[in-house]
């Protein structure tokens, strides 16, 4: 579904991301795991066109490297960014409405909306409520919701069980393996290994920017390097 | 007593016009981090609309609406010429940008048109005053308020209610987000510099119905109470701008009235002064903005 080739990030005289390929088969959870500062983040940026990278990006056969994140969501590319950042001045209602807004128009907005509701309980007792005012797991979840709001047939998140209660970020992962389920192909980075090798078909480790260790889900559980490095013995 | 309400008419008729000026740059500032010194260029567009139309007997409605069409064409113009390129430059160079935007704007209305005022006669209905009981209070003012307030209730709505204006209101505090959701970025700043001009436009049609005439440099003074209006408030917070605006006039016209006549000269010495207090109480601003990540 996605290719990645040779993919590089510079921030001014700083290289994030340098020389960098990885494929996302197409209904997969893939995740990326590395350390802070591993570039991943920088990665999931240059996908959706957040940050300006050199190399290929290609998503079923289109090259979508330097279009504007503007134009990739229309591709069917939704980031869920680290941090959450939802609107914290606006309603729950007018975050999910403004996810969905060039996408969908009138009743479809409306059944999109109602969608995200039904799976996203919690979003329907605050809907009028400011975003701003709800706890870290339900500011997640919102934006969660609002990314999906697109209706996207690729969904990038970015440490979306950051700074969460165990409870909450189970429920998180069980949401993530849901959204596959329904046939959204999933790329995942976390700081979480453990969880996120749980429930991943693939994953890819970076180094420094770089590509250390590939294998699928379980291969990269039960490795040494993995077991050393993140998941404490 | 007459005196008095006179008086506060009076200021609460000039804090609504600081208001709706200094709303008009926090609005583009909330997005692009520009202070746009060219506003009060546009409200001198409106002000030669305004008079081209009554030289030409258009009735005062439409002449008012297409003033301030024209002061939001401007603003868009202006944005897409000169702002547009300068996207990527750090808040200084842009704030440069709009000094040489209101300077060659003021060049063409004095080459162009004339440099001296030209006058913008109100018709006799608007001019007289209205009488409640004792009390006899001046119509502009009066009606100044009032659209002031119809100014404040529709801006409202549009923030609230449209995608547009929660687009904006979005657009304030996390930009970037907004572009993953689909928004057009270059859409959203557009529509800002369209409605901060429609705002300089209402302002511009109040301020030429108090003075009666219109020249180049008539935006100047405005646009200045105005950055002092947004600094009071809290630069970039729409609230701020309002509460800012309204407590800058209500300042001039009480200091202006009730201070003793040797001290007249120094009026806005005190206000500045009533100002710097402000600060001093509140460094960031009445209602300060909630600062987010911008594109």
């Amino acid at each position: 579904m996605l290719e990645v080739e040779g993919l590089s990030v510079r921030y001014g005289a700083v290289e994030a991301v340098g020389s960098l390929g990885f494929t996302v088969p197409k209904g997969s959870i893939t995740v990326l795991l590395g350390a802070n500062g591993a570039g991943k983040s920088s990665t999931l940026n240059a996908i959706s066109g957040l940050a300006p990278s050199r190399g290929r990006i290609i998503l079923n056969g289109a090259e979508i490297g330097g279009l504007p994140p503007e134009e990739i969501v229309r591709r069917g590319i939704a980031l869920c960014p680290e941090g959450r950042r939802v609107f914290p001045s606006l309603s729950v209602a007018d975050n999910l409405h403004l996810g969905g807004a060039v996408h969908a128009k009138g009743d479809e907005l409306a059944s999109r909306t109602e969608a995200e509701l039904d799976r996203f309980p919690i979003l329907r007792e605050r809907y009028h409520q400011k975003a701003g005012l709800l706890s870290g797991g339900e500011q997640q979840m919102l934006a969660l919701a609002r990314a999906l709001m697109s209706a996207p047939r690729l969904l990038l998140l970015d440490e979306p069980s950051l700074g969460l209660a165990p409870k909450v970020v189970d429920q998180i992962f069980d949401l993530i393996a849901g959204l596959r389920s329904q046939g959204i192909t999933i790329l995942l980075v976390e700081q979480n290994a453990e969880r996120a090798l749980e429930i991943a078909d693939h994953g890819y480790v970076l180094q420094s920017g770089a590509l250390a260790l590939s294998g699928s889900g379980r291969e990269l559980a039960e490795s040494p390097l993995i077991r050393e490095a993140y998941l404490a013995g | 007593m007459e005196f008095f309400l006179q008086q506060l008419l009076n200021a609460v008729s000039l804090g609504g016009i600081y208001a709706l000026l200094a709303l008009g740059l926090a609005v583009v500032f909330s997005i692009v981090a520009l202070i746009n010194f060219a506003h009060g260029e546009l409200m001198t567009v409106a002000g030669y609309v305004l008079f081209v139309c009554i030289l030409y007997a258009v009735p005062l409605p439409i002449a008012v609406v297409a003033a301030i069409g024209a002061a939001a064409v401007a603003a868009a113009a202006t944005e897409r010429l000169a702002f547009r390129p300068m996207r990527r430059a750090d808040p200084t160079s842009l704030m440069l940008t709009s000094f040489a935007v209101s300077a060659i704007l003021k060049v063409l209305f004095q080459n162009g048109i004339s440099a001296r005022p030209k006058p913008v006669p109100l018709p006799p209905e608007l001019s007289g005053t209205l009488t409640f009981g004792p009390v006899r209070l001046g119509t502009v003012p009066l009606a100044s308020i009032l659209v002031t307030c119809l100014s404040l209730a529709a801006l409202t709505l549009f923030l609230k209610r449209t995608v547009m204006g929660k687009a904006m209101r979005a657009a304030a505090e996390d930009f970037q987000v907004l572009r993953l959701m689909g928004i057009r970025a270059n859409r959203v700043i557009a529509a800002a510099f369209a409605l901060s001009g429609m705002l300089a436009g209402i302002s511009a049609a109040l301020w030429v119905a108090q003075r009666g005439s219109v020249d180049p440099l008539m935006g100047f003074v405005p646009v200045l109470k105005a950055f002092v209006a947004s600094v009071i408030g809290g630069l970039g917070s729409l609230s701020g701008a309002v509460a800012g605006g309204f407590a800058l006039g209500i300042a001039e016209v009480l200091f202006q009235a009730y201070l003793p006549e040797a001290a007249l000269p120094f009026r806005d010495a005190f206000v500045l002064g009533v100002v710097i207090l402000i600060l001093l109480w509140r460094p960031d601003g009445l209602i300060p903005a909630k600062t987010g990540r911008r594109s």
